[in-house]
């Protein structure tokens, strides 16, 4: 029995990571079209710089303050010069969609490499409320519970700014018909920035919350940007719910098999999604 | 279909065949140095040129060339004490070509872009599947390959340059290449036409799945020990893109510059500064897509254009564009 | 027995019914207009019909054969070609090329020295001879359009569904394209058009059918859907 409220609540606490993940990703492609394969980057050198700002001597928590905005400005950054040149000179809206996910598997090379280049292969990890409680018969290290709070709070806070902001209600607007925003005086190019900036922001705060207590390397960037993409194609592209929806049903699918074996957590992903294309090819919540 | 000579399109597969003849005569004289490189120069050439054969008309971005090279080195990892060379080389090819089937069939029969996300998570996903293999089945790390000789492995190489070579050609010609262009072009207008449109996309991706399985089963037997890690590689992915993106990925030639440059600047970069290069890379790939959309290739042409359209002065007639 | 019988067809996009319950037939030879304002379902009927889409209930039948759940490239090896609305050709092929691959693919087993013959018969046809070594782009949108026309044409139909031909066209391209259409006709193929240009439809049309909002309000000769009261008001209300 405490087996399996201990593979319930772990599958949540990482169904709130996932689905954070996702959130960002899913909300690059539904409104910017760009797949973006470095995506798991982010949040790999928001993790690490946490983890070596903490361990300088930084509090947990304030990392949140400096890897979150730092990777908007970047993602801002990087949408705002690369993103929107290439949609000045994409012939079309199939021609950009292609040659963005190709520049972002190129961004992939570089940030992963940056990654690399600074912290080599060895994992970083820190203590910090790392004993562990009782709850309903299984045993929880305290962080992951804060873990599981800090992915709620954000994820509701992503919510309240989506619906209830005004840049919130552009970034719909712009998902739904660009054409349609921009008659209504949305500017398209800044919200599609603010959107990657965004995407980047959310993978970042994914990114301090796994250094907290998953002991990051300076590779997990590519086995989270494939959970990703996982969780946004079970979601449904384009969802932000379809992608808290798919990172919970991941997180808790993927404690069950990890239970089993834990090595072939990824398998049973990639086979569930499989399937589910063949069924479903819209995903759970897609439009 | 009737074949008329014309030079300035066809001077190009002469020249290619010319120097796949002249670089069979290399063992002879060439250090191992220069055969190790130019083994890999072929390698990558057959990568690109299979990458171009499908995703280049189609317009499917395939991101899993990294599971079909690595399917190719454990073929030869599990079988190389037992089989010889041609035959690891097919059967690295035709496991790969059913790995492609089976996630073809699925994925292609959808939009691009869930075909690109599968394709791009089959690296890792292979690779998980052969860790836990290693670690749960078998407990041991790795594999030892039997080395057949540098001279084998670059006869290999060539063999299937030549052969790659004369299946892009064949297929370019064939109606199963134009099936693939129309695809491409207008995937609705080729299904009203009568195409199976999902068969073809399978069979094609199935193909150049099955070619770069042939060379990274040579591959291994030129290092003497892989692992899961060193064969799943999202490197042997990105680069037939990037040498695709950078040569012109419509075209013949530009596959071929694209994979003896990178080939080589990778050969001169790797020990100097090995994770910089791979950021360099990077970089060209998001330059080469901004800046020179056709490729090496498409430069060249526009180049020739503008010196034709000067020493044309009185305004005759272009010649059609290759 | 006509030669295609779809009834009952319908089909919903995420709660909004874009064909309810269309019953449509054609007869061999004939020449059916199919109208109706903007959005009507028009071109989603020609989708059903074609393949390109699955309808959510109903059946069609073509020539005895259920073709309903087939896919596009088995009902146009079947006999049924179609345009679509904006035209789609192989841009990157010069303009023979584009009837080529109709000829080559539409039959199964087509020999090359045949569908060589064919492209050569269509391209005379249409008269779109003197631009066959042109690109699409190369070539003006009437002729564009004409292309698309040829490469289904090459396909060998029995039945062509025409998407709007004659937008975009100029009085006089109209008056042609009307010209080749009868032309077409006249040769043994069924026709069903879905045209805006009135004056084509009344003019060359045995029949129409016209839809509003997915359902099929009128059908009959042409005379008759010109007086038709509800298909007045339909479309003045759309002005």
């Amino acid at each position: 029995m405490s087996t399996v409220v201990n593979i319930v609540i772990y599958g949540v606490i990482m169904g709130g990571v996932y689905g954070l993940i996702a959130m960002g990703l899913t909300l690059q492609y539904g409104v910017g079209k760009i797949l973006n394969v470095s995506h798991g980057e982010f949040l790999m050198l928001s993790a690490m710089t946490s983890c070596t700002l903490v361990k300088a001597g930084l509090h947990p928590l304030l990392s949140f303050l400096i890897c979150l905005p730092a990777a908007f400005i970047i993602g801002f950054i990087i949408n705002i010069t690369i993103y929107r040149y290439l949609r000045k000179v994409s012939k079309d809206e199939a021609t950009f969609e292609s040659n963005a996910m190709l520049m972002s598997f190129g961004l992939y090379f570089i940030l992963a490499n940056i990654g690399l280049k600074i912290w080599g292969t060895l994992s970083k990890s820190y203590q910090y409320y790392s004993y562990p409680v009782k709850i309903l018969g299984a045993t929880i290290a305290v962080n992951r519970l804060i873990i599981l709070a800090i992915a709620i709070i954000f994820i509701v806070a992503f919510f309240i700014f989506l619906n209830k902001t005004r840049i919130g209600k552009s970034i719909r607007a712009t998902s739904q018909s660009t054409t349609a925003a921009a008659m209504m005086g949305v500017k398209i190019n800044r919200t599609m920035a603010i959107c990657f900036g965004t995407g980047g922001l959310l993978a970042a705060a994914a990114g301090v919350l796994i250094g907290m207590a998953l002991s990051p390397t300076a590779q997990v960037g590519l086995s989270n940007t494939v959970i990703a993409l996982i969780v946004v194609v079970l979601g449904g592209m384009g969802s932000i719910p379809g992608a808290v929806l798919g990172g919970l049903l991941i997180g808790l699918v993927g404690q069950a098999v990890s239970f089993i074996d834990s090595s072939l957590v990824m398998v049973a992903n990639y086979l569930m999604v499989l399937i589910l294309l063949l069924l479903r090819p819209k995903g759970l919540l897609g439009r | 279909m009737i074949y008329k000579f014309n030079f300035r399109k066809d001077v190009q597969y002469i020249v290619v065949a010319a120097v796949v003849i002249f670089f069979a005569f290399v063992p002879l004289f060439g250090s191992t140095y220069t055969l190790t490189l130019s083994s890999t120069i072929m390698m990558y050439i057959v990568m690109s040129l299979s990458w171009s054969m499908f995703s280049g008309p189609t317009g499917y971005i395939s991101l899993a060339s990294g599971a079909f090279v690595g399917l190719g080195f454990y073929a030869s990892g599990f079988l190389s004490s037992s089989l010889p060379l041609p035959m690891l080389m097919l059967v690295g090819g035709l496991v790969s070509f059913a790995l492609a089937a089976i996630i073809g069939a699925v994925t292609l029969r959808l939009r691009g872009v869930y075909f690109t996300i599968f394709t791009f998570c089959l690296v890792e996903l292979v690779k998980a599947v052969m860790t836990w293999y290693e670690i749960m089945i078998v407990r041991k790390r790795g594999l030892n390959v039997r080395n057949f000789g540098t001279d084998t492995a670059f006869y290999a190489m060539l063999v299937m340059v030549a052969i790659t070579l004369i299946v892009v050609v064949v297929i370019k010609q064939s109606r199963f290449g134009m099936a693939l262009t129309g695809i491409g072009e207008s995937e609705d207008a080729a299904s009203h036409i009568g195409i199976h449109t999902t068969r073809t996309k399978v069979f094609g991706f199935a193909i150049s799945a099955f070619l770069m399985g042939t060379v990274g089963a040579v591959r291994a037997t030129m290092l003497h020990h892989i692992d899961p890690g060193s064969s799943f590689n999202m490197m042997f992915s990105f680069l037939p893109v990037l040498m695709c993106v950078f040569g012109g990925m419509k075209t013949f030639l530009g596959p071929i510059i694209g994979a003896a440059v990178f080939a080589i600047l990778q050969y001169s970069l790797i020990t100097e500064m090995p994770q910089i290069y791979m950021i360099i890379f990077g970089a060209i790939m998001i330059l080469a897509i901004l800046f020179m959309p056709t490729g090496i290739v498409g430069v060249y042409e526009r180049v020739i254009n503008r010196i034709k359209k000067g020493k044309s002065k009185k305004g005759g007639t272009d010649d059609a564009n290759a | 027995m006509p030669m295609l019988e779809a009834t009952g067809i319908s089909k919903a996009f995420g709660g909004l019914a874009a064909v309810s319950k269309v019953d449509i037939s054609v007869n061999e030879g004939e020449i059916l207009g199919l109208i109706g304002p903007n959005g009507a379902g028009k071109t989603t009927l020609f989708n059903l019909i074609s393949g390109a889409i699955q309808m959510d209930s109903g059946t069609a039948v073509f020539e005895g054969k259920r073709i309903s759940g087939m896919k596009p490239y088995q009902i146009c090896r079947l006999g049924i070609g179609r345009s679509f609305q904006a035209a789609k050709n192989f841009d990157g092929m010069p303009v023979h090329q584009n009837v080529l691959m109709g000829a080559l693919f539409g039959k199964k087993g087509q020999s090359a020295a045949n569908a060589s013959k064919i492209v050569d018969e269509v391209l005379d046809f249409v008269n779109l001879n003197e631009l066959r070594d042109k690109m699409v782009h190369d070539i003006p949108l009437a002729s564009q359009k004409r292309l698309e026309v040829a490469r289904a044409l090459a396909t060998r139909p029995k039945l062509l569904l025409l998407d709007e031909m004659m937008a975009g066209l100029n009085p006089s391209e109209v008056g042609e394209a009307m010209e080749l259409v009868t032309k077409i006709r006249d040769s043994g193929i069924t026709i069903i058009m879905i045209e805006h240009v009135m004056k084509a439809i009344m003019k060359i049309c045995d029949r129409i059918v016209v839809l509003h909002h997915g359902a099929k309000i009128a059908e009959g000769a042409p005379q008759e859907i010109a007086a038709n009261k509800t298909v007045i008001e339909v479309y003045l209300g759309e002005c």
